[in-house]
Parts: structure tokens; sequence; C-alpha cells
């Protein structure tokens, strides 16, 4: 499982792709922190947070695209599958990967809260709490990446086919205001996503958002290991 | 040791693999000999555990590939058609991942170095695996294969893209293997079996059609009571006089192969030895003979005669086919 991680990790710095992914959400949190915190002069960074919501769903399917695609492209899938590593730990080893470079993604956030504590008071609690849920919708972006990374041969296919499944994550929130019955609407609701991140962003950590989340990145990643499965037996 | 009963693979409507059955001893080398198509990856992609059979089983070294993949793996080594390659790391880096991969106890350093130097891949340790050429990435696979010291080594193709040194080295290699390990290695070569292996699966269309060890399989469809023989003189009168020999069951006229030389195909009961009266009865008529050979098969031969279901006349067919070529170039 570990293996299979670092081998990933050095492949996304071999290539540009680590580099100019981290770069690029590095750039997104600074012009958001400029716009919606410095500018208005206040250390609350709550539409940072909101900002980064799309930006995360938008860029995380370019670093899952080609974890398991290029593997079915190249065939180096026959030296992990019959390799004595069961699948569960193979899907783990390729998520930790993607997630690992997130973690480093979310150190700028550290980096900001210690800015700003110099000109103001910065409450810890609203900025650790933020990054853990960002990092919750990132485990199940990339879960969700993984999957459809999974299915398809060619990156191109699986970057455009994630993203398309995260704004359908986005767009929970439209068909709910358009459900004809009350308890319909509340049904819908309770699966927003951004609702449930919003939460986040505006200081409530509650139990209920971590487990939604959590359990959905691990239908995705138990998926991934099924649709694994299957292509065995097809 | 590898057993298989009764695999079957099924892709959708088409069968790649029909119900086949063999064993491989330790200590032996199998060779998987069959055309393009055949299902000579499939059966191996099913040993391996890459992809599951439809019915049927595979045993590696007594455990159920399917029911237990994970023990079974660990005893496998396997080179797929196209070596599992990353062209983004480097030689070592991708063997060390290997190594990582397998679990494998063995000392990393020296098991690696050793390896290194069996396929001869140590001078290009450092360098990416995509820059580095066909021939090289195929032995990289095959290092890949050799990483742990597995009991058993499924190989399919393994001198594919070798240079000629490389495929005599590769093949002493594998026969040096093979007296430890259990080893099965397909190939459309049949010198390269031949040269390689104890014994020989042919397999047509997804089913066996011949198993037996090299030597046997070569001699049972040879054919010694076969001949070829030349003279000249009226070959309609020959082939009356050689008719008459004890034991000859048909004589065909082949061709005028020079002018007023023929040719003649010669066929005894099996067993019969009818050279010295063919020798005989032609010198007692005052026919020279020009030419006498018996109509030994070659392994490729054989191998036509057992894939397109053809026992007779597999050598007419040739020299026939042959001729067509002559033809051709000459205009
Ligand atoms: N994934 C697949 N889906 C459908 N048919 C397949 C699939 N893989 C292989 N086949 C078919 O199964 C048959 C056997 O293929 P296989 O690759 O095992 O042949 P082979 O003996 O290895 O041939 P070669 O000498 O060309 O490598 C072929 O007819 C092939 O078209
Ligand atoms: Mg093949």
């Amino acid at each position: 499982m570990f293996a299979i991680m670092k081998r990933e990790l050095l492949s996304y710095f071999t290539s540009p792709l680590g580099y100019v992914f981290i770069a690029v959400f590095y750039l997104f949190s600074g012009i958001f922190l400029f716009l919606f915190t410095l500018t208005s002069q206040s250390a609350d960074m709550s539409y940072v947070y909101t900002g980064m919501f799309f930006v995360m769903l938008i860029m995380i399917p370019i670093l899952t695209m080609r974890l398991m695609a290029e593997e079915n492209k190249q065939k180096t899938d026959q030296l992990l599958l019959t390799s004595p590593v069961s699948l569960p730990r193979l899907v783990m080893g390729k998520f930790l990967s993607a997630f690992a470079i997130l973690l480093i993604c979310m150190l700028i956030f550290l980096v900001y809260g210690i800015v700003l504590s110099c000109f103001a008071s910065v409450n810890w609690a609203v900025i650790l709490g933020n990054i853990v849920g960002m990092l919750l919708l990132g485990a199940l972006c990339v879960s969700a990446g993984l999957f459809v990374s999974t299915l398809t041969e060619n990156q191109m296919i699986a970057a455009v086919g994630s993203i398309g499944l995260n704004i359908a994550f986005i767009l929970v929130d439209s068909f709910a205001s358009v459900m004809p019955t009350k308890f319909l609407q509340e049904v819908i609701y309770s699966l927003s996503f951004f609702s449930r991140y919003n939460e986040f962003t505006i200081g409530i950590f509650s139990l209920s958002n971590i487990f939604f989340f959590a359990s959905v990145a691990f239908i995705f990643l138990f998926l991934t290991v099924r649709v694994l499965e299957k292509r065995r037996w097809s | 040791m590898i057993e298989v009963r009764n695999l079957t693979k099924q892709y959708g409507s088409k069968t790649a693999v029909k119900n086949i059955s063999f064993s491989v001893n330790e200590g032996e080398i199998l060779g998987f000999l069959g055309p393009n198509g055949a299902g000579k990856s499939t059966t191996m992609n099913m040993l391996t555990g890459y992809i599951s059979s439809t019915s049927g089983i595979a045993k590696i070294n007594g455990i159920d590939i399917l029911e237990d993949p994970i023990s079974a793996k660990k005893c496998i080594g396997y080179l797929p058609e196209k070596p599992p390659v990353y062209g983004d790391m480097t030689v070592k880096e991708y063997l060390n991942f290997v190594y990582k991969l397998k679990k494998s106890k063995l000392p990393r350093e020296s098991h690696l170095a050793e390896i290194c130097e069996l396929v001869k891949i140590t001078d290009v340790k450092n360098r990416l695996i995509r820059n580095l050429s066909k021939g090289y990435q195929q032995r990289v696979g095959f290092a890949q294969a050799l990483v742990g010291n597995p009991g058993v080594l499924i190989l399919d193709e393994p001198t594919v893209g070798l240079d000629p040194k490389q495929i005599i080295e590769i093949r002493t290699l594998i026969k040096r293997l093979g007296k430890h390990h259990t080893v099965i290695l397909s190939s459309h070569i049949l010198p390269e079996v031949q040269a390689v292996c104890d014994r020989i699966v042919v397999i047509s269309s997804g089913s066996i059609v011949a198993n037996d060890t090299t030597d046997a399989l070569a001699r049972n469809l040879s054919s010694d009571h076969k001949l070829v023989v030349r003279s000249e003189g009226n070959p309609e009168e020959i082939k009356k006089l050689l008719s008459g020999i004890q034991g000859m069951e048909r004589v065909h006229i082949n061709r005028e192969a020079e002018p007023g030389v023929y040719e003649f195909f010669l066929e005894a009961k099996q067993g019969a030895d009818i050279r010295r009266d063919v020798s005989k009865k032609l010198s007692s008529r005052n026919y020279p003979i020009l030419l006498m050979k018996s109509n030994e098969l070659t392994l490729e031969e054989i191998f036509l005669k057992l894939t397109t279901g053809d026992n007779y006349g597999g050598l007419e067919k040739y020299e026939k086919a042959l001729d067509s070529k002559e033809k051709e170039s000459g205009k």
C-alpha cells in the first residue's frame, strides 16, 4: 500500500503535475484571501473557504485523472493486479497519494492564519476546523475521481467525467428548490454538499457532516474496488 | 508446480480458451506454443490471477489462484506480453518498487544487483525507463519477474524484441532457472521452444492439440516411412515400379524438378523402412536416384500440421507453397 502511494507521489513530482497543482491551488487561495479578507480589512476567512469549495471540485479531477487510467493504458495494472497486494490496499495506496498532495496544499492555510494573527486576533479553532472540512471534501473528490479514472484508459475522459460528477454534486442544491413536496426537498437538501460544507466555513463543526463526507468517500473507494474486481470477471 | 484443470475463458460469446488441462512439475520448463490469437496470453493471465477463468481450476504450488490469490501470487513471477514498466521511473526505482510490492524478504541491495547482472541491465540502472529501447524495456520486465525469487515463472514471449545475442543469453538463463523453478514460457518461435523446453503444449484456437516432451513430439509426428525421391525416366513407369514394393501405400508424382527428372512422394506402412527396396528397384531398371531423403518433419511442419488440422501431406503443401513463391520471384 505504501509502496504504491510512494510510487504515485514520485510520479506526481517527476512530471510537473504535482508542482503545478500545488502552485495553482496556492494561487487561487491567495487571490481569494486578497479579495475577500485583505481588501475588506477583516480576519474572517469564511469567503475564502467558500471559494475553495469550487476550486477543489474543479481541480481535483486533474490530480486524479491518471491514477488508474494510465495503468489501464500502459498495462502496468498487470503488475499491480498480479502482485500479492489486495485490491483494497491497492486502491488505498492510490487514494493516499493524491490525498497527500492535498495535505501539502492545506499548509498554506496555516501560513495565512499565522500571517493574519500578526495583525488581528484569529480564531484558530475555526481555521483548523475549515482545514478538516476541506480535507473531507478533498477526500470525497479524490475517491470520486479515482473511481472515474478506473473506468477508462483515457486520462482526458477521466478528468472530464469526474469534473462532470463533481458539478452534479454542486447542482444537488438546485434540485431541492424544484422538488414538489417539502419532504423531498428536505431529503435532497440533506444530501447537499454545499450546505454541509458551508457549515464548516461559518465555524460549525458537526459530526453528522464529517460522517457524511467520510461515508460518501468510502462508498466511492468501495465502488473502485468493485470495478477492479468486476473487470477480472468480464 | 502448476496444475490446470478444465480451464475455460469466455469473452462474451467468444471462447478464448476451451477446457484445457495440463500440469508443470517443479524443475520443468513447459513451452506454450500456438499461433497468434490461440489463447496463450489469456491462459497466462488466468494462471497469474489477472483475469479470472469462466470455469475450471488453476493451482500454483497447490494453491487455487481464485481461492487464495495473495498466497498464490507470492509464488509467481510474471512477465506479461507487454512489459509492465513505468516510463517515469528509473530502472533502479522501478525494481525497488517491485521489491516492496512483492514484499520480498531477500536482502534488497544484493538481490536486485544480482538480477540486474543476470539480465544485463546494470549499466542502465539509473536511466528513465521510457528512454530505454524496446529490448531493454523487455529486459527490465524480465528482471521484474525475477524479483523475490519466485518458484514459478510465467513468461509471455520473453525474447520478443531482443537482439540475437541477448536471445541466446536469455534462453540460457531460462534453462538455468528451469532447474529449480517451474517455468512456463509462450512463444510462436519453434526453435526457441525446442531449444529451451522439456515439454511442449501446442494450443490452437483455444484448445490443446498436443502435449508431449519435445523429442517425443518430433518423433511421433515425423514420418520416417515417408520418402522424397527424385529419379530420371518415365514417371508413370517409375510409379508403377515403386508401387510394387512390399509395404508401399502410396506413390505420388509431385512434379518435374528438372527436365526429365521427376520428384515422387512415397509413403509406406508406419514403421516400414523402404529405402533399400526403393534403391534396388530403381537401379534394377537403370533409373538413377538423384535424390532420396526421408520426409522428416521439422517442428515448423509439425506445428502447421497440428494447428491447421491437416494430418496428411504436410510437406507437399509446404513444398507447393515454396514452389509458388519461387515462381513469383522468378517473374
Ligand atoms: N479482453 C478481450 N475481449 C475479447 N476478446 C479477447 C480479449 N482478450 C483476448 N481476446 C481474444 O481471445 C483470443 C486469444 O487471445 P490471446 O491474447 O490469448 O492470444 P495469444 O495466443 O496470446 O496470441 P499472440 O500470439 O498474438 O500473443 C483472441 O482471439 C482474442 O481476440
Ligand atoms: Mg499473446
